[in-house]
């Protein structure tokens, strides 16, 4: 994994390291540019820790003219640029370059508006997902998209992201809660996208920089639409006696006009392994195990919840609790949300694969699985964001066995062209990056993956805003492609990951 | 023999019409290919519901995609469709009520504006427009629904992007940037697009009032309260008369705001919602099922200005700045109404001239917001600007523009002088 090709490292640039420095020293405050070793370490991965690189340098600017000048010079002089807001990220969309300056955004780190007559929160990119919500709650308010490290991952991430959530089903991502941002372009020029206004006329440029993966642009402030928060929330934890009838479930509910905030799924490997961890009071002798959480008013939460229970039933539920309590509700989640730690405790490491398939694919997709897991003759467990199609394998291994990783490789890369072939795609939420660079390729033609490089060619011609993400380098579909965690050690050990 | 000459001899396409009416994919493809090699610009129409929105610009042949239509492949319990990007809209609204399904974003029918009868032209067209109707502020517009598309670029170069299922981060959402775009950046031909189940039952509170600032208020309480609204409107007096109902006798100014869901819930938010806003019984009536649909219909139609003959603008704003922008137009001769629960201003004015034009426009950018003018007398179409634009945007889009369609073959001018 560490043979992982990137940009070519241009030679002269790293020779010029004491006057880049120096040059960039003249723009922003000096203390803000870290150039030695011990400065830059923390900065030499984000949350997919397989991958490591030192930057050249560090820069931390305090205002948008900071950040355009620091763009503009680095343009002129040819000088990559890697954007990094609080580095949580799972694909390696802000590992560094060798050869590049990394603009850590933190110090963008307040709300700078609360707008409740417009019912928006305009803050700095890198104030995080929850402190948003927190800033609103008093009022009754929320911020949707959860992604699950949403306390510490940043918003400005989220937009480069287009982050999901648990809840994104009901919801939507990113994108769809975004009213606005504020950009510096590689070339220096500051302007906004949006603002406090739905559809800003124009060409959608907020819906083209959301999901970039910091490819387009610097965001510098961002807008977000805020919630009213539901009066009740409730959940179901349902058993089923195979995968197929959880996935039925999952079709009819759908089918007959429910929309819950969220539905779940976990195989039997997982319940068992998230059970056996948490406590949460699964039926562990179930194949597959279901949360569905409605959320509104009581009526509607109540109707739809005795509605979900008819559909779970018909679709032979072997055991079926809905939660009494907000307590109960958030003790059925916790097993769920123990998923990746707990995977830890069963194998010395374990790789997250992020594919999305047609819900009505699932069965047929954890079979395929099942099957690869005998032939690779590695352990996986399956976790599953059923409402919207996004499926989380956990595979299992010994990254100290050279051929355990290799044959974890190979599992992960057949999976996500599995997730493709029957018609989904290789990543739902935790973006391409350097990760699944080279499956692009799986998902797309030539033709189509050279649009994209020539609307990043037209915003920045010399490919200078972290290149050597996203799109393949290789050009041929390497396989790699998961999240890899070492002896149950994540980057962030405490974040929660589902 | 040329390659392109060899390449000419094995098309059955006649260039020398002026007018094509493709039904397959590969004719699209070999058209534009053509007329990139001859650099002839193409006015591209789906249905034509909409194509007087827009600039006039020249173009030497017209791509109409009427007969490229069909559902490709539909399934419910994914909650998406997969259509070719000339079917009318219609056909794909009646396809999902089938299944007690929906788009709901609500797209306008511009036909009652431009020809007093529907036409809700083809989804292609209104991906293109992406305008939004009352459910905007709840589930989005077009562009929030666009899973992925198959569209030709300007070489003639078949691309995709994004895909059918809802979770998707893979490459640029080029989705987004082709919805709103009036075909100025890729001749759609395939859309694949988020369907939803259509509520159980959708009921309206009508309140009578005259009042815009007491609308506004009553707007903004609503849908910043918990009972989930999904539509909020504003008609002055002088439109009341359009919506008498069975139970809505009352003919002046009222403000409706749209409760769905499962039946019970309805009941319960509707009281809690006019509780909340401290409404007396003789002040307000309750639409049901069938009385709400036909009225957000009607609102979503633009009826009230049916074949209108004048003018007609749409300007977004900040809900804090509507009754600002509102109370600035008082100078002219005004009338409008209100959507999106108070940020959408459908305006039509009288006596409007170049001057008067960009009057508004200032007013409108002053408080944060934008507009469009949707229909204009002819002379004036031809000198003010139909879209609004900053230099450096102006720029930007240039650029994608090229990216797209490097000899700006494609609606050239539709938009923007030069893009």
């Amino acid at each position: 994994m560490s043979s992982l090709q990137m940009p070519k490292v241009d030679k002269a640039i790293m020779s010029k390291k004491d006057k880049i420095a120096l040059d960039l020293r003249g723009i922003i405050n000096s203390k803000n540019v870290l150039s030695s070793p011990d400065e830059l370490r923390p900065f030499e991965t984000d949350g997919l820790t397989a991958y490591r690189q030192m930057p050249l340098l560090v820069v931390m600017p305090e205002t948008v003219e900071e950040v355009s000048q620091i763009l503009k010079y680095c343009n002129e002089n040819k000088i990559k640029v890697v954007p990094r807001g609080a580095g949580t990220g799972l694909s390696g969309g802000s590992m560094p370059l060798e050869d590049c300056v990394l603009i850590a955004m933190g110090k963008f780190n307040k709300i700078i508006e609360i707008d409740y007559e417009n019912r928006c929160v305009v803050t700095q990119p890198c104030v995080t997902n929850l402190a948003i919500t927190h800033a609103v709650q008093d009022k009754g308010f929320y911020y949707a998209p959860d992604p699950s490290s949403q306390i510490a991952c940043s918003i400005g991430g989220n937009v480069a992201e287009n982050s999901g959530g648990v809840h994104s089903l009901k919801y939507g991502a990113t994108t769809n809660n975004l009213l606005g941002i504020e950009v510096v372009l590689m070339d220096g020029t500051i302007t906004r996208f949006g603002g406090k206004v739905m559809d800003a006329e124009g060409y959608d440029f907020l819906g083209l920089m959301t999901g970039s993966e910091g490819l387009l642009g610097v965001i510098t402030e961002v807008t977000v639409k805020i919630l009213k928060s539901p009066e009740v929330v409730k959940a179901a934890l349902v058993g089923f006696p195979s995968i197929e009838d959880a996935g039925n479930c999952v079709a009819q509910i759908i089918a007959e006009g429910c929309i819950p905030a969220g539905m779940e799924i976990m195989d039997k490997a997982l319940t068992k392994a998230t059970n056996d961890y948490s406590k949460a009071g699964y039926p562990t002798d179930a194949e597959a195990m279901m949360i569905i959480e409605f959320d509104g008013t009581e009526h509607e939460v109540e109707a739809y919840i005795k509605k979900a229970k008819e559909i779970a039933e018909r679709n032979n539920s072997s055991s079926l609790k809905i939660s009494k309590s907000n307590e109960e509700r958030l003790k059925f989640w916790a097993g769920r949300k123990a998923a990746f730690p707990a995977c830890g405790v069963l194998a010395p490491d374990y790789m997250c694969m992020d594919g999305s398939i047609p819900r009505g694919k699932l069965a047929e997709v954890l079979n395929e699985i099942s099957r690869l897991s005998k032939k690779y003759n590695l352990p996986v467990a399956n976790a599953f964001h059923a409402g919207d199609g996004n499926l989380h394998p956990l595979i299992m291994f010994d990254a100290n066995d050279k051929e355990s990783l290799r044959k974890c490789e190979e599992f992960g890369a057949d999976i996500l062209k599995y997730c493709v072939k029957v018609g989904g795609a290789l990543t739902g939420e935790h973006g391409v990056g350097i990760e699944k660079r080279e499956l692009m390729c799986e998902a797309f033609n030539d033709k189509d993956i050279q649009q994209q490089l020539t609307i990043k060619v037209a915003l920045d011609p010399n490919s200078l805003l972290n290149p050597g993400k996203v799109y393949p380098i290789l050009r041929k579909c390497a396989e790699e492609g998961r999240v890899h965690v070492h002896g149950g050690k994540t980057k962030f050990p405490d974040i929660p990951r589902f | 023999m040329s390659m392109e000459e060899k390449q000419n001899s094995q098309t059955s396409l006649d260039f020398n019409q002026n007018i094509f009416k493709p039904s397959s994919r590969e004719e699209i493809v070999e058209i534009v290919k053509n007329c990139y090699r001859r650099n002839i610009p193409l006015e591209i129409n789906g249905l034509k519901s909409k194509n007087k929105i827009g600039r006039n610009f020249q173009s030497e042949k017209t791509l109409d995609l009427s007969h490229y239509k069909g559902i490709i492949d539909y399934k419910p319990e994914e909650l998406y469709i997969k259509v070719k990007a000339g079917t009318p809209l219609k056909e794909i609204v009646e396809e999902l009520s089938k299944n007690n399904q929906q788009l709901a974003f609500e797209p306008n029918d511009f036909g009652y504006v431009f020809s007093g009868e529907s036409n809700s032209g083809s989804i292609g067209g209104v991906v293109s427009c992406n305008f939004a109707g009352s459910r905007r502020f709840k589930v989005g517009s077009a562009r929030d629904h666009i899973l992925g598309f198959q569209g030709i670029n300007g070489k003639g170069e078949t691309i995709k992007s994004g895909g059918t299922v809802v979770k998707n981060v893979t490459g640029y959402d080029l989705s987004k940037l082709i919805s709103g775009s009036f075909g100025t950046l890729t001749i759609l031909t395939e859309l694949s697009i988020k369907v939803l189940p259509k509520p159980e039952t959708s009921k309206t509170l009508v309140i009578k009032n005259p009042h815009l600032k007491k609308a506004l208020s009553y707007l903004g309480k609503g849908l910043s309260s918990s009972t989930d609204p999904s539509g909020g409107v504003f008609y002055p007096d002088y439109f009341g008369k359009n919506f008498v109902l069975n139970d809505l006798t009352h003919e002046g100014g009222l403000t409706a705001i749209r409760i769905e869901g499962p039946t019970n819930s309805v009941e319960q938010r509707l009281n809690r919602l006019s509780k909340e806003l401290g409404l007396l019984d003789q002040e307000l009536s309750i639409l049901d099922n069938e009385q709400s649909n036909i009225f957000w219909s009607r609102t979503k139609n633009l009826e009230v200005f049916k074949s209108l003959k004048s003018n007609l603008i749409r300007i977004v704003v900040p809900i804090s700045e509507t009754l600002q922008v509102i109370q600035k137009f008082k100078n002219y001769e005004t009338r409008y109404f209100i959507d999106w629960g108070g940020s959408l201003i459908w305006a039509s004015f009288d006596q409007l001239n170049t001057k008067i034009l960009n009057e508004i426009k200032d007013i409108v950018k002053k408080h944060q917001g934008y507009i469009t003018l949707i229909k204009v007398e002819e002379d004036l179409k031809a000198s003010a600007d139909i879209f609004t634009i900053d230099p450096i945007k102006y720029k930007i889009s240039e650029k994608i523009k090229r990216s797209f369609d490097p000899k700006r073959i494609f609606n050239p001018g539709k938009m923007y002088t030069g893009i």
